[in-house]
């Protein structure tokens, strides 16, 4: 369990990112893209921090951040909006750190530290690889590759891809929807959606 | 694909599950009530039901098999959380097997040693073994489908605790069709059965409760 959290910077923090994830529940996607660009830089400080201290190196950082992002967006009805929602955060991010040092040879036993220890890492994603999500995107078939590509790599709004690919508003939804879940369970390396 | 492109499509992407509490919810209704249609089908009530209500070790069956599967479903509801951990709220699975163990050391004394053993082979552990399982597979696989979209920190524990429960439920079940009441059958045979979906469970949630 976490301690309680005295720094007026992470209070300040959790306040920002728990509006921002009840006004995402509630639809509000601009709200949502806000808090996950907030949080992406807070992930990778801490996946560097761990990768590092577990001697992997930091080259697939941003390969966590993206794993851990999916995780975030998948597993996000899970968090009790009456709840902080750092404790949530860390675990979450925890969990897919762990699973990520276990993948690449590590047993869980390196101390992993909250998101609160963290600060920001600025360094600039491009310099480690993001392969992984690629290669995983290509194991997409069909329909979902078409949509996650078109909506992620081409910026592509629902309504967009809808008139691209013939398809109504709705099932364009369900199929990236269910492609992003696809992709987060690729990552375990079994399919299982 | 950059991390900017992926959050782009995540954000586009609104469709959510319901909430874990209210899945699990859901799933323990229609667990109970897949295991009642089975339970009519295949079993249904002894034909002394009635009789037997006004009789301490019938109604012990229930009271014990209950507590289980009431204390399992606490801390179900409890590992469907990503940040849930061992800790002190564990001690309610004590329940349980304490009830248990207090009404067979009442029954050890209550009883001449000549009856313990005839009673705690009872009629037919067979079946018993057989029905526990059986009735616990509905609610087991349910449950286990709720937990699925929760983000349980350790899908063995959760898995584990699913089966407990739903041992408890398919056991409050089959204890109104079993003839057998003594307490000794009741530890031997329906802890024998309740390990057994335990270990089902445990089993089939580590490899389908991970995220």
């Amino acid at each position: 369990m976490n301690q309680p959290n005295t720094s007026l910077a992470a209070q300040s923090d959790e306040i920002a990112w728990a509006t921002l994830m009840r006004a995402a529940l509630g639809g509000d996607q601009a709200a949502y893209r806000t808090l996950l660009e907030a949080l992406a830089p807070v992930l990778r400080g801490s996946a560097r921090r761990g990768l590092t201290r577990a001697g992997l190196g930091s080259a697939d950082v941003e390969d966590v951040v993206q794993e851990t992002l999916l995780a975030i967006h998948v597993k996000r009805h899970t968090w009790n909006s009456d709840q902080p929602l750092r404790p949530w955060l860390n675990a979450i991010a925890r969990h897919k750190l762990i699973d990520a040092m276990r993948r690449r040879g590590r047993r869980g036993e390196v101390p992993i530290d909250g998101l609160e220890d963290f600060l920001p890492d600025t360094a600039p994603a491009a310099e480690t690889s993001q392969g992984e999500l690629t290669r995983l995107v290509s194991r997409l078939e069909g329909r979902q590759l078409a949509i996650v590509r078109a909506i992620s790599l081409d910026g592509e709004s629902i309504s967009g891809a809808a008139a691209k690919f013939a398809m109504s508003e709705g099932a364009v939804r369900v199929t990236l929807h269910r492609g992003l879940r696809k992709l987060a369970s690729l990552y375990r390396g079994d399919g299982a959606p | 694909m950059s991390t900017d492109k992926l959050i782009a499509a995540l954000a586009v992407d609104g469709t959510q599950d319901a909430p874990p509490m209210r899945m699990l919810l859901r799933a323990t209704l229609a667990g109970i009530s897949a295991a009642a249609a089975l339970f009519f089908i295949l079993l249904g009530l002894r034909q002394d039901f009635m009789a037997a209500m006004h009789t301490w070790r019938f109604v012990f069956k229930f009271v014990v098999s209950l507590a289980l599967a009431a204390s399992a479903a606490l801390l179900v509801a409890r590992a469907a959380d990503p940040r849930s951990a061992r800790g002190p709220a564990d001690m309610v699975l004590a329940l349980a097997p304490a009830l248990l163990l207090a009404a067979v050391i009442v029954e050890l004394i209550a009883m001449p040693q000549a009856v313990w053993m005839p009673r705690l082979m009872g009629h037919n552990a067979r079946i018993c073994l057989m029905s526990i399982p059986l009735l616990s597979l509905g609610p087991l696989a349910l449950l286990l489908l709720a937990l699925r979209s929760s983000a349980p920190a350790s899908p063995l524990r959760a898995g584990a605790l699913a089966g407990l429960m739903a041992g408890g439920l398919g056991a409050a079940f089959y204890a109104a069709h079993c003839p057998d009441d003594s307490p000794l059958f009741v530890a031997v045979w329906y802890g024998l059965a309740i390990t057994f979906v335990t270990l089902l469970g445990a089993s089939v949630g580590q490899r389908l409760l991970r995220w």
